[in-house]
């Protein structure tokens, strides 16, 4: 190709389970996720999405951005740039949690496996590969991106313990939520955590990338009765908005991305305080602000859940406290109608005095009509973000 | 339960600034304890023996920039310190032999440079003079806490402060401060050019600029550190440079001597290991053996990156802070030789105050070259004291001692051990000086070297930077030692810093030790009023 359009050359990433997705992908509808394709949806978005609620989901988390955290002082250093306490999580489990700037700010909030006592592998979906070593300064440890070291899909839906059943996988009845299993199946090593995006039943199962193509076909045929299909981001993210999970970029934006300092946010701010454990033995980053922040009632706002009237998705609608609109609370962010619950749910960034579930608001949502815009002003209420939470999903 | 308080506050080192810190907090009623890791106080500011019988300033050496407003509240001439000595002259030596003078005497200095350049000769006295006052309006700030960055978070007296400094800055007048605006960021090789035609003159500003910066003549930032090492010959320093009888350690000395009768207690070989902290607030310090001493209330006068990364340590910080501290420029570049002397060669029989060897502002550049890139520089530019001939008792009867500061031997070294560089500084050094002192050498009985490396070893100062970070526009003021911190308070409660590495910065000033006993008190009185309310 001629030197001057070079730039235009196709240049995203094939995961391993590429050959498998790019057959079954009937909409051609691709994103870009960390430098690689990844299925948008592959036919029907609802189809897509009743399958994540009523069957087996399949869905490619490879391009994860993964950082493996190993040495003598690991578990020191993992408490000291997370929020919450290490001391709580044993080996072989995995958890939630954020990770802060100085100021309290959140850097992100994701996963982190607890391989061992000190190895560790943190998921990502921003590159910080810099700030972790930043603040590893001191710390007896050693941290290495191993985003290619291993590929893996999200099996998520009421089915997806039948299917593991199926493909023979024993112990996985065991598997607590949280839990993370290794075993060897037909000579390829897995690793099993049951966790995912959907806020209901289902697993993650990662594996070298040679054994990818052999873990999909095992997965499908094992599923074939169990109502398996893969779906793309469009359909997870309703799930995951019913689910009450953040999105960085669309809820929040990484301290460590925003062009303004006022921007960013702090996990009070975010609505997930709980990840915040003040009490904690030692340092960690941004504890002292964080700490005057909730002690001083610093939070500007706080995200929480919404119910709205009708049918309208609301994303980026302005909330008020009155009809006419002339006092302003804040904004949604993700939004979406969820069609398990029948809700109009979203998130909105309210002041802390309008959280208490059931507090009622205004929400201002503007929509196109047959060539016209048309605004409704209709009522919402504060309630928890979990909207979607089945007991299946820790049972 | 643990052990009581041993005081209301601890200060780490016995330098003169944790000195003054400690004589201002005992003057105002607080039980101070100064710990400090040698033998004796002084820290850097320190006369001590290298060879039997011969004594020396052990890294300064020259008085010029003590706050007077420090010396006077601590009675330092009371106790001991003798701040009327005559101004020292600096004499440039060249090669081959000549020179010229210049001094506190305006008519002697023109007369002394005339043989040299008579354009010069006039131009000197009104350059000095002016860049003096442009120094003296920026050192005023010199015993203000600098105000927050935060315009919106500023209280009323960083206003006060910051207005204060603006009228003195306005109070130049239009000329001068225009003037100000145009060299503030430049080069001193340029400024030089600027007023100046020989280049010996040129020289030896460009000499002043360059001293303790790891910068060249050319380098931009050089006129900053040029003001703020004249401002010591105006108001706020002692109006010349002191060649102190006793050498440095006298200085130290009535610090130390104030400090006790205003009821401090200071321990020798008291090393701190660290800070204890409890509860994230500072509740003491633990020693190198193991001892432990609780207060509320630490003051650190170690450099920043001692203090940050040793003494609290980075498992009490966050991420960004001490990413700020580990990157100050701390890259120490002028060595100490101490020579013991059998006799006085000519050209130095009479040198009583300052001699400067650097005859080129191109000899410090390209000096600087070789630092730039790790190596010790072929031909350093050297500045040299005869102590011994203003204070005899410093060497035996007859004898005499040299204390010679060589710049340009760089901290981080390329291909080139510690041992070597230290052997090369010696060498070269003492090459230059034969071209203008010719018989040097071969009086020479013992001598010493101090490499920035052996700074940091022996006298705690990282990276050998003897104003605990390079005294730089991106390092002072708002920004000493780091953004958001340059109020004496370090990030965790109760811990202070009040060491060079705070603002005004580097110099036996005494001047951050002032300040920051000012905001320790401030937060003592805070604490009482919470505990009374």
């Amino acid at each position: 190709m001629t030197a001057y359009i070079e730039h235009l050359t196709p240049f995203l990433r094939k995961t391993p389970f590429h050959p498998r997705i790019e057959a079954l992908m009937h909409a051609n509808n691709w994103m870009r996720w960390t430098g690689h394709y990844s299925p948008a949806n592959f036919e029907s978005v609802q189809s897509e999405y009743f399958t994540i609620r009523n069957g087996a989901s399949v869905y490619d988390v490879s391009p994860l951005i993964k950082y493996a955290i190993r040495g003598r002082e690991a578990a020191d250093f993992v408490n000291h740039l997370i929020t919450r306490d290490l001391s709580k999580i044993k080996p072989m489990q995995a958890f939630y949690t954020s990770w802060c700037q100085d100021d309290g700010m959140l850097v992100e909030e994701g996963t982190i496996f607890r391989l061992g006592e000190n190895d560790f592998l943190l998921n990502a979906a921003k590159d910080q590969l810099h700030w972790l070593e930043q603040t590893a300064y001191g710390f007896d440890v050693q941290i290495e991106e191993a985003s290619n070291d291993l590929c893996g899909l999200s099996l998520q839906g009421p089915e997806s313990r039948q299917v593991l059943r199926a493909m023979g996988i024993n112990g996985i009845d065991n598997l607590k939520r949280f839990g993370i299993q290794e075993l060897e199946l037909n000579g390829h090593w897995l690793r099993i955590d049951r966790a995912g995006f959907t806020g209901d039943l289902g697993y993650e199962i990662w594996c070298k990338p040679e054994s990818a193509l052999w873990l999909w076909d095992r997965m499908f045929d094992a599923g074939r009765d169990h109502k398996i299909a893969p779906i793309g981001a469009q359909a997870l993210e309703i799930s995951r908005i019913e689910a009450g999970f953040l999105l960085v970029d669309v809820d929040y934006t990484s301290a460590l991305h925003a062009l303004r300092p006022s921007n960013r946010m702090s996990p009070y701010e975010l609505g997930i305080g709980w990840t915040v454990n003040l009490n904690k033995p030692g340092y960690f980053v941004g504890k002292r602000a964080l700490k005057k922040e909730k002690e001083q009632g610093l939070s500007r706002h706080v995200l929480i859940g919404i119910e709205i009237e009708g049918r309208k998705p609301a994303p980026g609608s302005f909330l008020y406290a009155d009809q006419p609109g002339k006092v302003e609370l804040g904004l949604t962010t993700s939004a979406t109608w969820s069609s398990t619950l029948k809700k109009n749910i979203a998130y909105a960034r309210v002041p802390q005095a309008y959280a208490k579930p059931g507090t009622e608001m205004w929400i201002e949502i503007w929509y196109g009509k047959e060539h016209k815009i048309e605004r409704s002003m209709v009522r919402c209420w504060a309630t928890n973000r979990m909207f979607y939470d089945p007991p299946r999903k820790s049972a | 339960m643990s052990k009581p308080n041993a005081a209301d506050v601890l200060v780490i080192g016995a330098g003169h600034n944790g000195l003054v810190t400690a004589a201002y907090l005992a003057k105002a009623g607080l039980k101070v304890i100064v710990l400090e890791s040698a033998a004796q106080v002084g820290g850097a500011a320190v006369t001590r023996e290298f060879a039997p019988g011969y004594r020396v300033s052990g890294v300064a050496h020259l008085l010029h920039g003590l706050n007077p407003t420090v010396a006077r509240d601590l009675n330092l001439a009371r106790h001991g310190l003798d701040l009327k000595a005559a101004r020292a002259k600096t004499r440039s030596l060249l090669p081959g032999g000549g020179g010229f003078e210049v001094g506190p005497d305006v008519a002697a200095t023109a007369t002394s440079i005339a043989a040299i350049s008579k354009a010069d000769a006039a131009a000197y006295g009104p350059v000095i003079a002016r860049l003096v006052k442009l120094a003296d309006a920026l050192a005023g700030y010199a015993l203000h806490t600098p105000p927050r960055a935060d315009v919106t978070k500023m209280d009323w007296r960083d206003q006060l402060n910051l207005g204060l400094f603006a009228l003195s800055l306005r109070r130049l007048g239009k000329k001068d401060m225009l003037e100000l605006t145009r060299i503030l960021t430049i080069n001193v090789n340029d400024l030089a050019n600027d007023f100046f035609e020989s280049e010996p003159v040129k020289a030896l500003l460009c000499f002043e600029g360059s001293l303790g910066v790891f910068l060249g003549p050319r380098s931009p930032s050089t006129v900053f550190n040029l003001l703020y090492r004249l401002s010591n010959l105006g108001a706020n320093g002692q109006g010349g440079f002191i060649v102190p009888k006793g050498g440095m350690g006298s200085v130290t000395q009535a610090l130390a001597a104030s400090a006790k009768a205003a009821g401090a207690t200071i321990r020798t070989n008291a090393a701190v290991d660290h800070i204890l902290i409890e509860n994230d607030a500072a509740a003491g310090v633990v020693l190198a053996n193991g001892e432990e001493l609780r207060a509320a209330q630490v003051v650190s006068s170690a450099d920043p990156q001692r203090t940050a990364l040793k003494l609290i340590g980075p498992r009490h910080l966050d991420t960004m802070f001490v990413s700020r501290i580990r990157h100050l420029r701390m890259n120490g570049c002028a060595a100490k030789i101490h020579l013991a002397l059998d006799s006085l060669p000519p050209a130095l029989a009479n040198a009583a105050g300052r001699v400067v060897v650097a005859a080129k502002p191109d000899d410090i550049e390209r000096a600087y070259d070789c630092a730039k890139y790790g190596r010790v520089s072929d031909k350093p530019a050297l500045e040299l004291l005869i102590p011994s001939l203003s204070d005899p008792s410093l060497a035996p009867a007859g004898k005499h001692v040299a204390s010679i500061v060589a710049q340009y031997a760089p901290y981080k070294l390329k291909d080139t051990s510690e041992h070597d560089a230290r052997q090369q500084v010696f060498e070269r050094s003492l090459a230059v000086l034969e071209s203008v002192a010719p018989g040097l050498s071969e009086r020479i009985t013992a001598s010493e070297t101090l490499t920035p490396h052996d700074l940091e070893t022996q006298f705690g100062l990282t990276g050998g930077q003897w104003h605990h970070g390079e005294i730089t526009l991106d390092q002072v003021l708002l920004q000493r030692p780091a953004a958001q911190w340059q109020q004496y308070r370090m990030p965790v409660p109760g811990i202070y810093l009040c060491g060079a590495g705070a603002h005004p910065g580097g110099n036996v000033s005494g001047a951050p030790g002032y300040n920051a006993a000012r905001e320790i008190l401030k937060d003592a009185e805070a604490a009482k009023t919470r505990g009374a309310a």
